[in-house]
């Protein structure tokens, strides 16, 4: 068997007497979509920063293409749950910053991501600063800034959990494409189980704090995925609505096309 | 380029919003000026407009000389107070235990009476630049740095989260993040601070000096000219006026994203 690009095993973590993850194992293999689904508040977002390095798991291990994650090692892209894009920088000097910080030339670093602004939909908005910008292309800005780090694995949290449905459909259908096309593996952190189905290969779904794996989904369908309302992602839909309303513990699942 | 358009506009608009300001100031000179023509109040106790302004005018190649030496001090003594505020700053956000060391002291600084304190740096540095240089340093300093500190601190936690996650070290997080996010912060300081400068310039004058706007005041006091005196103090508004509307435009200049924000209705 292959190395997973990320493994967690047993991974628990508390603050202080708070306890927020309760052993959570999960892996996600190089190309792979993996979807984390969870009520809020269940620690969703704690998984991230343990993965980018702000915090620390108390037990557990973390293993990055078979080998321990230092603190440091800076594998990830991470988008944050709110943009967190710069107001005092321009569009295109806000998608740059990884690689600025990652030691390249301001100039070098723009003329590496300007090819990518017309395909994230941001086209002559280079020079504008994000207030200037709609609540959807700033998520793209964030996620323009995400994925030219190249780095072996993206982070998202919630990256459209500030829109509304309808701008939030069409940009789950663009990054679906664009995931095929550049083959990303993503870990997306997410409460939308449309989005989870519509884009995942497989999807954990947590409890509510302190976090433990419910359960599983593998779903082996080809991207693009059929339009909301097919049976087969309906069903799965109303099965992870299920598991969260009941709250039961039960073995994975696995979805196959008939 | 909507940007370009912006100054332009915003000059327009400042014409619209100071007409209030123009028509109180007006009243209230026209008040004045009728008020001591009617009553037939001596000129020695309060003069009319007209002769400050007159008066003024004759003794202009003394004002501008002695504004010149006040400006000079009120600059000089800004800057170093800046210099001094920035590198504590850093010190401060570098070093946190070093606040709860520090702060103490610069509060006690703010404590000080001014006419306490002002004859006694004259008395320690002359009648020359230095006291008054320090008195202003010693007005200005601490606004300009609790401004810098807090601004620091105002960053968004979620931005340094993301820099950190880049690989950013802690110099990167702070040039790019923290040292951003202070600016709104530190140019409402420098509006305060300027005109307590300009203040604390004078006051220093006023406590021994050759040249400068206090010296001359105290003079015209002493010589029984409470028009010169309002001349002077006309001279001096004019002054902070025009250094508090240069922060303005420098702020403008520095923070071009802010006014986007300003050109929505
Ligand atoms: N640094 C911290 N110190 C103390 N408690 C924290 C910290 N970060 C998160 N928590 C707590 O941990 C719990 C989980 O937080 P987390 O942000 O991971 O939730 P989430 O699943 O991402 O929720 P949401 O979907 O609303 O974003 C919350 O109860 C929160 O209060
Ligand atoms: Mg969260």
């Amino acid at each position: 068997m292959s190395l997973a690009r990320l493994e967690l095993k047993s991974v628990s973590k508390r603050f202080g007497e708070l306890e927020v993850l309760d052993d959570i194992s999960l892996s996600v293999s190089r190309g792979e979509f993996v979807s984390i689904l969870g009520p809020s508040g269940a620690g969703k977002s704690t998984i991230l920063q343990l993965l980018t390095g702000a915090l620390r798991h108390d037990r557990g291990e973390i293993l990055c293409d078979g080998a321990p994650l230092e603190s440091n090692s800076h594998r990830f892209a991470f988008m944050p749950q709110r943009d967190a894009l710069m107001p005092w920088r321009r569009i295109i000097d806000n998608a740059t910053l990884g690689l600025e910080v990652q030691g390249m030339t301001r100039a070098a670093a723009r003329e590496k991501v300007q090819p990518l602004i017309a395909e994230f939909g941001l086209a002559g908005f280079e020079r504008h600063y994000p207030s200037q910008l709609s609540g959807g292309m700033r998520q793209r800005v964030a996620l323009l800034r995400t994925v030219v780090q190249q780095r072996s694995m993206l982070l998202l949290d919630e990256p459209f959990g500030a829109l509304d449905a309808l701008t939030r459909a069409r940009m789950q259908r663009w990054l679906s494409g664009m995931w095929t096309h550049h083959n990303w593996t993503v870990l997306l952190i997410t409460h939308d189980v449309r989005e989870a189905v519509l884009l995942s290969d497989r999807i954990y779904v947590l409890s509510p704090r302190p976090a433990r794996i419910l359960r599983h989904y593998d779903i082996s369908l080809s991207h693009p995925r059929p339009p909301a309302g097919d049976p087969m992602l309906s069903a799965i839909e109303a099965d992870i609505l299920q598991t969260l309303l009941t709250l039961e513990e039960r073995p994975c699942r696995t979805f196959v096309p008939l | 380029m909507p940007i370009r358009s912006v100054p332009q506009r915003g000059i327009a608009r400042l014409l619209v919003h100071a007409w209030p300001a123009v028509l109180s100031v007006t009243t209230l000179v026209l008040a004045w000026e009728a008020y001591v023509q009617l009553s037939g109040i001596s000129p020695t106790a309060l003069a009319a407009p007209s002769r400050v302004l007159v008066q003024g005018f004759e003794q202009r190649h003394a004002l501008a000389s002695h504004t010149l030496a006040t400006l000079q001090a009120t600059l000089l003594g800004f800057s170093c107070s800046l210099g001094a505020a920035f590198l504590f700053s850093l010190l401060l956000d570098f070093f946190r235990p070093l606040r709860r060391a520090l702060f103490p002291v610069f509060i006690i600084t703010q404590t000080l009476p001014l006419v306490a304190i002002a004859p006694l740096v004259v008395l320690w540095f002359g009648f020359g630049l230095t006291p008054k240089i320090v008195l202003v340093a010693l007005v200005t300093f601490f606004p300009m740095l609790v401004a810098l500190v807090q601004g620091y601190d105002s960053a968004d936690h979620d931005i340094e989260a993301l820099l950190a996650s880049m690989g950013a070290s802690r110099r990167r997080i702070f040039v790019a993040a923290r040292l951003p996010s202070a600016l709104p912060y530190f140019f409402a300081g420098l509006r305060i601070s300027i005109t307590y400068a300009v203040v604390g310039a004078i006051f220093a004058e006023y406590a021994g000096s050759v040249r400068g706007l206090g010296i001359y005041i105290l003079n015209a006091k002493n010589n029984f000219r409470p028009d010169l005196v309002l001349a002077a103090v006309f001279v001096s508004a004019t002054l902070t006026l025009c250094l508090f509307g240069a922060t303005i435009l420098l702020q403008r200049v520095t923070m071009p994203w802010t006014r986007l924000v300003e050109r929505k209705p």
